[in-house]
């Protein structure tokens, strides 16, 4: 069972299908978001519908960018034979 | 009858009997060592036992409270799970070292003294440089000592920080230290925080674990880390200074798991991060924020060991380790997949899984406590968790380009252990209850509210969102990554190139004037003893002697004739002259 699931996803003429269910999800998260109580709110973020959603998606572009930006103009990537010699 | 049994007792005496036992028996032997230890934990009530005076000191080897039964719990189960991992392992001096680990582990956790505590310390860090050595090769063994010597200096000033504190203090009791800013307390916190790898002295970490074998990774991946957290929730709760550590450290793993192309430095970057959870869970020093660092230590241990253990498996089976050269193993490790997937949805914090359970507790100890920018960042960490653990491992391991590698499910007992700390992720993840009953302070928090649990799914999913959108741009590179262990590792050059070029230089200046000036009157001067005290006074004498002999020779020669008639005149005068001597004396006496 595990394994049917499993090809079905690596198979790459499922993907369009995967990336249809993946949008949908997307998008039933989002809106989720909108529609709970909000009675444990602290700051002023936590009572903004969709913050999550638009947080989670800046964290991660600025994360790849930053790092990527640190390890290729700073010096941080190195050849793996940086320590031999 | 015994109030108490110390669980190390099990792992530290009984792994002697281990090298003794082969096949069936000493598999079983293996498991059974954990089973006790688990038994003896699960049977524990609070209370101090085992007291002892060694040389006048006070040492006590089972405090036991809330705290460190909810470790130990955690610590004897991760051993069970290590070790069924670990059966097909044909070494044992592997499962000896594990078990001596675990058994220092335990220890510390029980250590109601701070010289009991370093012991035992140190005893982890030794027996745990033998699992690095066992990998058998060149990086491996350079690593492990580079491992051990970090070590080492942590332990000095560990221990360096608590003769201090008892000269200080004539207190040795293990507790919160007061905040004095004493030379003890600095000592001791870099001792504890080396051990927890926060930056900058986290480097020994990324560079020992992808270096271990694949089995004894998934033990050091547990025990040191979460043993220094322990030991700072007991003694260094509510130290601000943590808070921005932790902070720093959870976003700082998560920089460098995106430069990385090794999966199991990867992972070791993201204890890294969890790690900063936990620590400034510490620095924040509420109830609520102690409370998850402790929960998200257990729930760490498990997902984490899950994670190295999925890594782990997919290097044994197939010898590499690096993302550029795997990719497509989906097809032929579909169960590892999803085990090594529960972990990573367990460390993403996705609901359901246990890290939500624990992580959020932490985040929202630093809301609590009015700290929104440490709970904003340890959120936005939360999102490179994912990103890294979660996506970018597995996508550029299982699924991406196909690399053609022929590949087969591990062993049965490596699925096995996987299955059982899947297994624990979800339960806890869904029954809080249990570990929220273990942790030291009461709960009132509630990890399942519709906001809560939804604002985690956009933050999660819309990660998921980048990483597809960026995903050129995460193709793993084949590079190794600048970190603080730099300084010691370029550092000796640095060391070597001072001693060959100013120091060389300085040397041979300094030979330079020494030939030119000293030399030369030392020279001069023993010209002057060379041509007249040697060649007339010294010569003169011995020469004379000489002579002197040489005559005195000729003389005995010229008597040494060889004729008895000579000899026999001579005896005759010789007899005549004593006679004629005792004659004139008893003359004289008249």
């Amino acid at each position: 069972m595990i394994k049917r699931i499993v090809l079905y996803i690596g198979n790459p003429a499922n993907a369009k299908t995967l990336k249809r269910f993946g949008y949908l999800a997307l998008v039933l998260v989002f809106l989720s978001d909108f529609f709970v109580p909000r009675q444990h709110a602290v700051y002023i973020w936590d009572k903004i519908p969709g913050f999550g959603a638009v947080y989670g998606f800046v964290s991660c572009v600025l994360i790849i960018v930053v790092s990527k930006f640190l390890g290729h103009q700073c010096g941080i990537m190195r050849d793996e034979d940086y320590y031999d010699d | 009858m015994i109030d108490w049994f110390h669980p190390s007792i099990y792992y530290i005496f009984g792994s002697v009997l281990i090298p003794f036992l082969r096949g069936r028996v000493q598999r079983a032997y293996l498991m059974l060592i954990p089973i006790l230890g688990v038994a003896t934990v699960f049977s524990m009530s609070p209370g101090t036992y085992w007291h002892y005076n060694f040389l006048g000191v006070h040492l006590t080897f089972g405090a036991v409270d809330k705290l460190s039964i909810v470790f130990a719990y955690v610590f004897s189960i991760m051993s069970f799970i290590g070790i069924v991992y670990a059966l097909h392992v044909d070494d044992s001096g592997q499962h000896v070292s594990a078990f001596l680990y675990v058994g220092g582990s335990l220890g510390v956790t029980f250590a109601g003294d701070y010289f009991t505590l370093f012991v035992f310390w140190e005893v982890m860090a030794f027996a745990s440089v033998y699992l690095v050595f066992a990998r058998r090769e060149e990086a491996s063994i350079k690593a492990g000592y580079r491992y051990i010597l970090v070590h080492t200096f942590g332990g000095v000033c560990l221990l360096g920080g608590i003769i201090l504190h008892y000269l200080a203090t004539k207190s040795i009791v293990v507790g919160p230290l007061a905040h004095d800013g004493s030379l003890a307390f600095y000592l001791i916190l870099v001792g504890v925080i080396l051990n927890a790898a926060v930056p900058p002295l986290h480097a020994w970490l990324t560079d020992a674990y992808p270096q271990g074998t694949v089995t004894g990774s998934v033990f050091m991946s547990a025990f040191t880390t979460k043993t220094a957290v322990y030991v700072l929730v007991r003694v260094f709760p509510g130290t601000e200074l943590l808070i921005w550590m932790g902070t720093i450290m959870a976003l700082y793993g998560v920089v460098y798991a995106v430069l990385e192309n090794d999966s199991r430095r990867l992972l070791a970057y993201h204890i890294i991060s969890q790690v900063g959870y936990m620590v400034a869970g510490v620095g924040i020093g509420t109830e609520l924020s102690l409370n998850g660092s402790v929960s998200h230590a257990f729930a760490h241990i498990l997902y984490k060991g899950l994670l190295f253990m999925g890594a782990g498996a997919v290097i044994h089976v197939t010898g590499k380790s690096k993302l550029t050269e795997l990719g497509g193993l989906y097809r032929t490790m579909p169960i590892t997949l999803v085990l090594y997937m529960i972990g990573g949805f367990a460390i993403s914090a996705f609901p359901l899984f246990s890290g939500f359970v624990s992580k959020s507790m932490v985040i929202a100890g630093a809301s609590h406590d009015h700290l929104p920018v440490v709970a904003l960042l340890l959120t936005m960490a939360s999102a490179g968790t994912f990103l890294h653990t979660g996506l970018k491992l597995p996508y550029y391991m299982f699924f991406g380009k196909d690399s053609g590698i022929v590949a087969k499910e591990p062993p049965l007992n490596m699925l096995l252990a996987m299955g059982m700390a899947a297994f624990l992720c979800i339960g806890i993840g869904c029954f809080p209850g249990p570990l929220y009953r273990l942790l030291p302070y009461p709960v009132h928090f509630v990890p399942y509210t519709a906001e809560h649990v939804t604002s985690t799914l956009g933050i999660l999913m819309f990660t998921g969102l980048g990483f597809f959108m960026l995903l050129r741009k995460l193709d793993p590179e084949p590079t190794i990554s600048i970190d603080t262990d730099w300084v010691y590792r370029k550092g000796s050059r640095v060391v070597m190139w001072l001693a060959r070029k100013p120091i060389a230089v300085s040397d041979g200046y300094v030979g330079e004037l020494y030939n030119t000036f000293f030399t030369k009157y030392t020279l001069s001067v023993s010209n002057f003893f060379a041509r007249v005290v040697d060649v007339r006074a010294i010569d003169g004498i011995v020469n004379g002697v000489a002579e002197f002999f040489i005559s005195l020779a000729g003389t005995l020669r010229l008597s040494a004739s060889g004729l008895v008639r000579n000899y026999a005149v001579t005896m005759l005068v010789g007899g005549v002259a004593i006679v004629g001597y005792y004659l004139l004396t008893f003359l004289m006496r008249l």
